[in-house]
């Protein structure tokens, strides 16, 4: 089965626990201004988003590399950087109409989600469930499932 | 104005950034010096670091609003790390409302980033000529103009630095017109609302013609030992989830607390003459919750600090149709909400239970920053002063300042933050007030400080920890609610009341933020600091730790002129039975109770630590 990231804005509280996991996952150390997954805020923070790359089954980011430094993993479907063939030319941050590839100047190269290799670690982190792990053929399962609930409420006879 | 580089790293391991920011106002300089490691082994962090750094940097004698005192915004070794609730920064300064030490906390998110910028404390000396405000990128400091800041709302300020600088990851902690105008009990507020909130240190900030920091870090925070910190935070991260007090917090905000102090008869009410209030259920947790006659909801959201996986905070909004907002289109957002203390001070204490003009009087503290406890139960003494026809309405801009009258509570929360009025003489304070108009026993707190929601005659630990919090009436120093609840004498409390007084100066040096203690002992905070931080911390050395930074602030307060004198508490709670309630015919015990809490402390029977107790804790 493979998994997705499955994001429910309306349970984030804006901790950024998720961001704290997703650098020090990649970076080694605490530091929101790495992390790959960003939470934003609006209207003085009535609205919380989590936002991050949804490994596009047509990933354009994959496609505009012109070193093919990107290349999907097979396991978890993750797109993911090679940073010995990066050259750090951000073509494929152009690409992507998300904006979730990002270069980082510290290491000259971009970088973007790799679902952490299958465990990843903002969904690990996240305290009230707005981050999840599921399969990627439902990530509307538990979304169907509630409005269903709602369909059949008459009383039986 | 200054401008330049700054770096200069001490060796620190794990948890600390080795780094203190040092920026004089009067010179216009920004330098960067390493942390002095002995001080941080000694005082762990935040409030207790700072302290250190303010006793050692300024004569406490030195008046609060010159350039000679210093403020300091201070992160603790947690802060900015996975460790639950780890947003906490705390600003330490000598207070203007108390003439004694102030330390205010605060979460959001600006103590982090400060923290991830590379500083474990930013320290602001002297006075600037003309209004400005610092602009911090990781080593980059610049001191610039406040131009078309000063004089504008902490909301607006916030909003137009960000998009001056084009940079929408900046967090920026500010004053408003309060701090401006030098209102004694003026916050510092960060990211919208959060706020260090008591003692007036926005008013400091105001007098150093600084009007915000603005702040983006991308340095990071590395920890002792990364795989034991990880398993010791997220065991403690499940402890708190599981736990009846975290589910509590997130589910009711901290305004479950109101129903609780209802029915025990502690809610103080129309400035302290009561300790229960009839109009409870309209503004309790459940009234934020459930729809007017209009159909409008006032909660929409919770909203979590750095770190935080509680989540107490509140988003609200005002109804449209309400009074205070009616022709008011720029209050139709949601922000920052009623918590308990919030809901008491415009609720109970000045005997008012409309929701919607609570929640609008918590705007105007949110934007124009000053703190609701000192607001409130000013205005209780200020109606209470109406009551009795020692003020009228002569005095009040010809309003009613009736208890009960929501307008008047609207209308003066406004006028205070702007400056307006008899506005004007609330932003004094409710000692300073009650004194002017010849009725001193009026006034409700102590050092200077208005009381938070808990009436000492109830809650008689609590009357110690008031009489005896260094920086004036607080309900934050120390924690023995539980023994309170179960005990209403004065009896064995004075141990209870230091010990833990110690604990939460230890928790409040972390980084870390006192409502995990639903869930966490001091082993909890002990395993997760030793995991992150050089040396070997435990129970034991925590409490320590707390211990010295109490003492430290005392002998902050008692070289700024206060005494034993100042340990107490009004006539009203010393003489007058409370009238209802559980405590119904009590008195506070505190005549009884301070004798026994300075033998506790090793202090002398004139409340000033003794040489063996200032030997025993290296100060």
């Amino acid at each position: 089965m493979q998994k997705s990231l499955l994001i429910e804005p309306e349970k984030c509280t804006s901790c950024l626990q998720c961001e704290m996991a997703c650098s020090f996952e990649h970076e080694g150390s605490f530091n929101p201004a790495k992390s790959r997954i960003k939470v934003f805020e609006f209207e003085h923070g009535r609205r919380a988003i989590p936002y991050t790359c949804t490994q596009c089954a047509e990933a354009w980011c994959l496609h505009a590399c012109p070193v093919e430094a990107l290349a999907r993993n097979p396991t978890t479907g993750a797109v993911e950087v090679k940073e010995d063939v990066c050259v750090g030319c951000k073509v494929c941050t152009i690409a992507c109409p998300f904006g979730t590839i990002n270069y980082n100047r510290d290491s000259g190269k971009v970088a973007k989600c790799d679902l952490c290799g299958g465990d990843p670690q903002c969904a690990a982190a996240c305290p009230t469930g707005a981050i999840t792990f599921v399969d990627s053929d439902w990530t509307g399962y538990e979304r169907m499932k509630a409005w269903a609930a709602k369909t059949d409420n008459q009383p039986r006879a | 104005m200054a401008k330049g580089k700054t770096k200069a790293k001490s060796k620190a391991a794990g948890g600390w950034q080795g780094q203190v920011l040092v920026v004089d106002l009067t010179k216009g300089e920004a330098k960067a010096e390493p942390l002095n490691m002995e001080w941080a082994q000694q005082y762990l962090g935040e409030r207790g670091l700072a302290t250190k750094y303010l006793y050692e940097m300024m004569n406490p004698r030195a008046d609060a609003m010159s350039p000679e005192n210093v403020l300091i915004f201070a992160t603790g070794p947690l802060t900015g790390t996975m460790a639950s609730t780890s947003g906490r920064y705390a600003v330490v300064t000598k207070g203007p409302l108390t003439g004694a030490i102030a330390c205010s906390n605060s979460g959001g998110k600006f103590g982090a980033e400060l923290k991830f910028a590379g500083y474990d404390l930013l320290i602001v000396k002297g006075r600037a000529k003309k209004p400005v405000y610092l602009h911090i990128i990781d080593d980059k400091v610049e001191i610039l103009p406040a131009d078309g800041l000063w004089g504008k709302t902490v909301w607006q300020t916030e909003e137009l630095i960000k998009a001056k600088h084009q940079n929408p990851l900046l967090k920026i902690a500010s004053i408003g017109k309060a701090g401006e105008k030098g209102v004694l009990y003026a916050c510092v507020v960060n990211d919208l609302h959060r706020a260090a909130g008591r003692s007036g240190v926005g008013a400091v900030m105001g007098s150093k013609n600084l009007k915000a920091v603005a702040c983006h870090g991308s340095k990071g925070v590395t920890v002792k030992d990364p795989k034991r910190f990880m398993k010791v935070v997220g065991d403690a991260k499940q402890k708190l989830a599981e736990s009846t007090g975290r589910k509590e917090l997130t589910e009711y905000g901290t305004n479950a607390m109101i129903d609780v102090m209802q029915q025990f008869g502690g809610l103080p009410t129309r400035n302290f003459r009561e300790v229960q209030f009839e109009g409870v259920e309209h503004i309790n947790a459940q009234a934020m919750k459930t729809p007017n006659a209009h159909g409008h909801t006032n909660l929409v959201a919770n909203k979590a600090c750095f770190g935080c996986t509680i989540a107490c905070g509140r988003i609200a909004h005002i109804d449209k149709q309400h009074f205070s907002i009616v022709n008011r289109k720029e209050y139709w957002l949601a922000s920052g909400g009623l918590e308990y203390e919030t809901a008491y001070a415009f609720g109970p204490v000045v005997g008012v239970d409309d929701i919607d003009a609570l929640t609008f009087a918590g705007y105007m503290m949110n934007e124009h920053g000053m703190d609701p406890i000192s607001f409130g139960v000013t205005l209780a003494a200020a109606m209470e002063l109406y009551d009795i026809g020692a003020i009228t309405k002569k005095d009040t801009d010809g309003i009613e300042l009736k208890f009960g009258n929501a307008e008047a509570l609207t209308v003066m929360a406004e006028k205070t933050g702007k400056g307006e009025g008899f506005g004007k003489i609330l932003g004094l304070g409710s000692k300073r007030m009650c004194e002017k108009y010849g009725h001193p026993e009026l006034f409700m707190g102590v050092k200077g400080q208005e009381f938070a929601g808990y009436d000492s005659r109830a809650l008689q630990g609590m009357g110690l920890g008031y009489a005896t919090s260094n920086r004036g009436a607080c309900h934050l120093k120390h924690d023995v609610f539980a023994e309170d609840m179960e005990d209403q004498t004065g009896s064995g409390k004075a141990v209870p009341v230091k010990k833990s007084q110690d604990k939460v100066a230890a928790i409040d040096s972390t980084g870390l933020c006192l409502f995990v203690t639903a869930a966490w002992g001091v082993p909890d905070f002990a395993a997760q600091v030793d995991a992150a931080c050089e040396g070997s911390w435990d129970e034991k050395r925590l409490y320590e730790t707390g211990e010295r930074v109490w003492n430290l602030e005392r002998m902050f307060n008692l070289k700024a002129g206060l005494t034993a004198k100042d340990d107490t508490l009004p006539k009203r709670l010393l003489e007058t039975p409370a009238p209802s309630g559980t405590a119904k015919g009590k008195v506070s015990e505190l005549g009884k109770m301070l004798p026994e809490y300075y033998k506790a402390r090793g202090w002398t029977t004139d409340g000033k630590p003794t040489n063996q107790t200032i030997a025993r804790l290296g100060l």
